[in-house]
């Protein structure tokens, strides 16, 4: 009897889980696609970290011999220019790498900011209820009510076009995707024993949202903060496009298509290559967000 | 299902004023006034301004404004645009047909592709046409749409020649709006020129539009009929001898479907903010094209009157999904 019992943690011990990030990173390695788009990514991000010592040239060094340069590859072309020029000169290629700067810090301040304002609206939403609850929710309702990118316009319209403004109007459009997951994290969270038994055992409110609840609704915060980059980043490369966001000369991607707009017809490649861009990166968040979301939250997996 | 109904009106009226809130408040933040802005680079004499100011009462305080707006909108009257003197609601109404017309073609072109897509990815799981529907639905769904427009355009308009560049019809044709949809305006009027041109000047536009719920719808169809497959009466329906084509298209559809008309539903929102850029690229004199420029001349009115009008749109299709939702699936009706 003894010795039965005594083998019992021997044998949980033989048969321990493995640790929650190297089960993670079995299931997330799994996924071929969630591996490319984080390889891509990781190169977006070396690329624009390193941006002095990989880009030709400068940005917005302007070449008055080599207007509308084609591509290599092309006639007319040469390597001095890979991708060739915009209609003052300058490197499309070199505009791009810095440009991975912009963008990728536009996707990652909007979805930082977002998601921690969001999430407090959320748990004091979820914990509170009442009127405040229900005025924080109905707001988000409103929000999500009216086309986001008609919002963002006003937003920027009120504070002026610019880099910073562009990236508060995307923030506050997709905060009630935030709030709206924490809430339902919440709600369902503290709803278990083990809300109830930190409770009982003399828990305050604020211990109980962010000691206890809050680290079991990350997961699902996780998945929508990495699909939340790709979303923001093309927000903001729209609003770009519409001559509101960063301002010439900066080279954001959405910017620079706003810019080669008028030039569609004579050079295709000012027009190809930063939609090209945002394409690939937005494309290979959503892979990881996808990979995320499987590996992290198998209930969510389709 | 009349609780559930009334539930969820009451639930509108709360929202709805909201935004009359939103669309009031947040336009008056916009620095410069529609006469200034009217005036542009000339400016504008100090006194003119002031008499202006008094005639459209905005010298009022601004909650006096709001509660006139609010006692206008309660007889239906959503003012006169500044800069053009006409009615909101009949600008809106004018245009509005456009951006519909636009929609609707777009949502038709994406069902037409995502859920056969979809069906068929499900059908035949992980073979090479379910990993390339997959990979080119989330392509679509990560798609810069002004960017696609503008590649569309240089492909077809400027290579091919095959479509106009913008606008919604050439030049010489002139069609007696009675529908206000071109496309069946053009039918009724017996013009076959016309009718060709404005489905020529609709399909790289309802292509550009639709890419990002063609996506979705296919990802959508694809999950939800995978679910359904799995289930134990599509077993049954299998071992009675029922041909495959029919346990597809007869008994797991109609299931599947329901998670794709909630997804079509909420793809309304998304659509117009589409429509925004789609409208801005191909010159489509629609809604989303009248509100950028009203953003511009700082036009309070056809601000506020739009964003109410695309808010209350919004909120009627959700209603509406929601009751859909009941219809194609008895267990909600029962159990709400």
């Amino acid at each position: 009897m003894s010795a039965e019992l005594l083998d019992v943690p021997a044998a949980a011990a033989a048969a321990a889980p493995p640790h929650p990030l190297r089960e993670f990173w079995t299931a997330f390695r799994a996924n071929r696609g969630a591996v490319i788009g984080l390889a891509v990514i990781a190169a977006v991000l070396l690329m624009a970290a390193l941006a002095d010592l990989v880009a030709p040239h400068a940005p917005n060094l302007t070449n008055n011999d080599a207007f509308l340069r084609p591509p290599f590859w092309q006639e007319g072309g040469s390597l001095a220019y890979p991708l060739g020029t915009d209609a003052i000169g300058r490197d499309i290629l070199s505009r791009l790498i810095y440009g991975a700067r912009l963008s990728l810090s536009i996707g990652i301040a909007v979805v930082a900011l977002s998601i921690v304002v969001g999430t407090m609206l959320g748990l004091v939403a979820g914990f509170f209820g009442g009127a405040v609850g229900i005025a924080i929710m109905r707001l988000m309702d409103i929000v999500l009510t009216l086309p986001s990118l008609l919002l963002a316009i006003v937003i920027v319209a009120i504070l002026g076009p610019g880099l910073m403004n562009a990236m508060l109007a995307v923030a506050v459009v997709v905060l009630p995707h935030y709030v709206r997951i924490a809430r339902a994290a919440v709600l369902s969270e503290t709803a278990k024993d083990y809300v109830t038994a930190a409770r009982v055992s003399g828990a305050g409110t604020l211990r109980l949202m962010l000691r206890e609840v809050l680290p079991n609704c990350a997961a699902p915060l996780i998945v929508q903060a990495s699909l939340g980059v790709s979303t923001a980043i093309l927000d903001a490369a729209a609003l770009g496009f519409l001559g509101l966001g960063a301002q010439p000369p900066s080279p954001e991607w959405g910017t620079m298509l706003a810019d080669a707009r008028e030039f569609v017809l004579r050079a295709w490649w000012v027009v190809t290559f930063p939609g090209l861009t945002i394409l690939v990166t937005v494309l290979a968040f959503n892979l990881v967000g996808d990979g995320l979301r499987d590996a992290l939250d198998p209930k969510l997996k389709r | 299902m009349l609780r559930f109904l009334l539930t969820r009106a009451a639930l509108v009226i709360p929202t709805f004023l909201g935004i009359t809130l939103v669309a009031f408040f947040l336009i008056r933040l916009v620095p410069g006034d529609p006469i200034e802005t009217m005036a542009g680079e000339r400016g504008i004499d100090p006194a003119r301004h002031a008499a202006l100011r008094t005639a459209y009462g905005f010298d009022r305080p601004v909650l006096v404004q709001y509660a006139i707006y609010l006692e206008r909108l309660a007889h239906g009257d959503l003012g006169r645009s500044i800069s053009t003197q006409e009615p909101v609601a009949g600008e809106f109404a004018s245009l509005f047909p456009a951006t519909v017309e636009l929609g609707v073609c777009a949502i038709l072109f994406a069902l037409a592709l995502g859920l056969p897509a979809g069906i068929l990815a499900a059908v035949r799981r992980n073979s090479i046409f379910d990993h390339g529907v997959m990979g080119l639905s989330l392509t679509g769904y990560s798609m810069p749409i002004f960017w696609w427009g503008l590649l569309l355009i240089l492909l077809f308009s400027v290579k091919l020649g095959w479509t106009p560049v913008s606008g919604r019809i050439d030049v010489q044709y002139f069609i007696e709006p009675v529908t206000g949809f071109l496309l069946i305006d053009s039918l009724l009027a017996d013009e076959a020129g016309a009718f060709g041109s404005a489905v020529a000047h609709l399909v790289l536009p309802a292509i550009v539009l639709g890419t990002v719920p063609l996506a979705v719808i296919a990802r959508m169809t694809r999950s939800a009929m995978l679910e359904v497959l799995g289930e134990d009466y599509i077993r049954t329906a299998r071992a009675k001898g029922l041909p495959a084509f029919r346990v597809v298209a007869l008994h797991a559809l109609r299931n599947a479907l329901i998670p794709v008309v909630t997804v079509i539903g909420l793809q309304v929102g998304v659509l117009f903010t589409g429509a925004i850029l789609t409208e801005t690229i191909f010159s489509w004199p629609g809604i989303g094209k009248w509100l950028i420029e009203a953003i511009g001349r700082r036009d309070y009115p056809v601000l506020q009157g739009g964003i109410l009008l695309i808010g209350a749109v919004v909120m009627g299709v959700n209603l509406a999904v929601d009751l859909t939702y009941g219809l194609v699936n008895p267990r909600i009706r029962h159990t709400r």
